[in-house]
């Protein structure tokens, strides 16, 4: 089914000339999450028409022409939080959670008109690669629901595959969450250089390596929104922002463009239906002129080791807050000594990967251990990303497929162990340790089933990889399409 | 160096880590640990001689501000996200023993 779909851009000039209704759109984009949700899934908390509906008569009650994006339906994973709109993270232990403020990123969307209308699934605090985590549902892949979506950011993928409405999705990837769904369901993934996008109202999974970015149906729609939350945020302290990025476009033409592909990335794929794909759109872009170059990327096994060290001894701090106290899952504390309850609060809240997580760690982290493992790691991400830089110096992009393998079924996932689950993050792990900003776009399909590549820029040249996207995008279709 | 993650490991973690765990998972995860942490022995064999440590990925700067009095959110606001409180307060369990 290949059925014209209507652009972020589009919906935006039709709004402003007031060639469509927005309450209508809206109405109706309500309705539709209402009949996908129990089939596919996407949703942890889905909005009512009538709150939906409530935002947007605010929104209409001001000067909204003015505003970038008016009434645009978007959805937010349910690890950012939103004012009033309980927030999750996709654990029991946040079940009940409602936030009395704004992650900046939905703050900045909202200032500009977008309207929220639910939160998407996500492994718990985003411990996942298939979105299997997740303490309320499991999304279903919109090509074939026995498969999953890809996690963490599995919802926010599911629900941009399945919409029909106009829509983009604020994700978020610590080590892959935003391409591993992208390429799992068919959809635009984009993962800013860290820093770009202010963190404060994520629910922390691990601070030197999250990033908040977007997904849509297409660059354009991701590349139309992502200016408006790349901004420099003082209540982040390790906020950037953005500037001068209209320095770093390239000049236009697939022509003018060089691309480097990693040996070691395609070595580590061992379905060889996705190499295939892959090679058919390499010699795509050879034929439209770019330039391809072959390069090493040592360390890519060692980068995934460095990246589940770090990121497991960030989370296993970020999580202590998590204790029964100020928010959160609690009980009765009277007559119970503070490690009791503790204790108690966080084994019955807390699920079976999170709990992984944290003795993994807080194991790295511990005495005798912490320069062997948490130390090394951090060097080991030094390497990472002076090999990256070098390739970046003589290339502008670094290409490869996203992930090593098509979506498995739900239920094969079960069979797995956590260590071969966290093999498949092998290909998206290396640029999210060196922070650099990336793209997983649809390039083709293994009978039904969508297969990413993955185009990673040097850090900061978050709009020349989003630029490079959309001309490669066309390259495909002058129409972008709802790939189901 | 050599590494030993056995069920004692796990219940020494579990307590630092203040999760109260059945024998069933401290076998569990004992195996879990090890065997990931296996997987991971790459990790000890990069030459990071003379390599400092990035502990973000992009260079940060720090950032300071004027220490000037602002509005904060309100005492019931802070308390909204609890039933564990009492007159204006958090309440937790007891910390000193009798």
């Amino acid at each position: 089914m290949v059925k014209k779909y209507k652009s972020v851009r589009e919906f935006v000039a039709e709004i402003k000339a007031e060639s469509v209704d927005p309450f209508d759109v809206l109405e109706k984009a309500v309705r539709e999450c209402e009949t996908v949700n129990p089939a596919h899934e996407p949703f942890i908390t889905l909005r009512s028409s009538e709150d939906v509906i409530r935002d947007a008569e605010q929104i209409f009650s001001g000067s909204w022409k003015n505003l970038e994006v008016p009434f645009l339906p978007v959805t937010v994973k349910d690890n950012i939080c939103t004012k009033g709109i309980r927030t999750t993270a996709g654990s029991k232990i946040l079940e009940n959670y409602v936030p009395f403020f704004d992650a900046t990123a939905v703050r900045l969307l909202k200032n500009e008109g977008a309207i929220i209308i639910g939160k998407s699934a996500t492994d718990e605090f985003g411990f996942g690669t298939f979105c299997t985590n997740c303490a309320f549902c499991t999304p279903k892949n919109p090509h074939d629901p026995k498969r999953v979506c890809g996690g963490s950011s599995g919802g926010a993928a599911c629900i941009t595959a399945l919409a029909t409405f106009p829509h983009v999705a604020l994700a978020e990837s610590t080590g892959g969450s935003i391409s591993c769904p992208s390429s799992f369901c068919g959809v635009v993934g984009f993962t800013p250089t860290y820093g770009v996008v202010s963190r404060y109202g994520l629910i922390d999974y691990a601070n030197s390596l999250d990033k908040i970015g977007l997904m849509g149906k297409s660059v354009d729609d991701v590349a139309f929104v992502f200016p408006l939350i790349a901004k420099k945020d003082p209540k982040d302290s390790t906020s950037v922002g953005l500037e001068n990025w209209e320095n770093a476009i390239p000049k236009p033409g697939i022509r003018n463009m060089k691309f480097a592909i990693p040996k070691e990335c395609l070595d580590a794929i061992k379905d060889e239906k996705v190499l295939n794909v892959f090679h058919e759109f390499v010699t795509e872009l050879e034929s439209e002129g770019a330039k391809i170059i072959s390069v090493s990327l040592p360390l890519i096994t060692e980068a995934l080791a460095a990246y589940y060290i770090i990121a497991t001894a960030e989370a296993s701090t970020n999580l202590a807050k998590f204790c029964g106290m100020r928010y959160g899952y609690s009980e009765n504390p009277e007559g119970k000594h503070y490690d009791e309850y503790f204790s108690e609060i966080r084994s019955k809240a807390f699920g079976e990967e999170a709990k992984r997580r944290i003795l993994l760690g807080t194991f790295a982290r511990m005495a005798g251990y912490r320069d062997a493992f948490y130390l090394r790691a951090m060097k080991v991400r030094t390497l990472v990303i002076k090999t990256f830089k070098k390739i970046l110096k003589d290339a502008d992009f670094i290409l490869y497929p996203t992930m090593p393998v098509r979506p498995p079924e739900i239920q094969s996932v079960k069979d797995m162990k956590p260590s071969e689950i966290y093999a498949m993050d092998v290909l998206t792990v290396p640029p999210n340790l060196a922070g650099l900003p990336h793209i997983s776009i649809p390039t083709g399909k293994v009978v039904n089933l969508p297969v990413g590549v993955q185009i990673i820029g040097d850090h900061f040249d978050d709009m020349k990889v989003l630029k490079a996207s959309n001309e490669i995008e066309k390259m495909f279709s002058n129409d972008p399409v709802i790939r189901l | 160096m050599k590494i030993r993650v056995d069920e004692n490991t796990v219940r020494k973690v579990a307590f630092l880590a203040r999760l109260k765990l059945s024998d069933e998972e401290i076998r569990k995860y004992a195996e879990d640990l090890k065997s990931i942490l296996e997987g991971f022995h790459t990790l000890q064999q990069v030459n990071v001689d003379g390599v400092d440590p990035s502990f973000q990925p992009v260079p940060i700067k720090n950032v300071t501000r004027e220490d000037e009095e602002r509005e904060s959110i309100p005492q019931e606001v802070a308390l909204s996200n609890t039933s564990n409180k009492e007159d204006g307060y958090f309440k937790g369990p007891k910390i000193i023993e009798k």
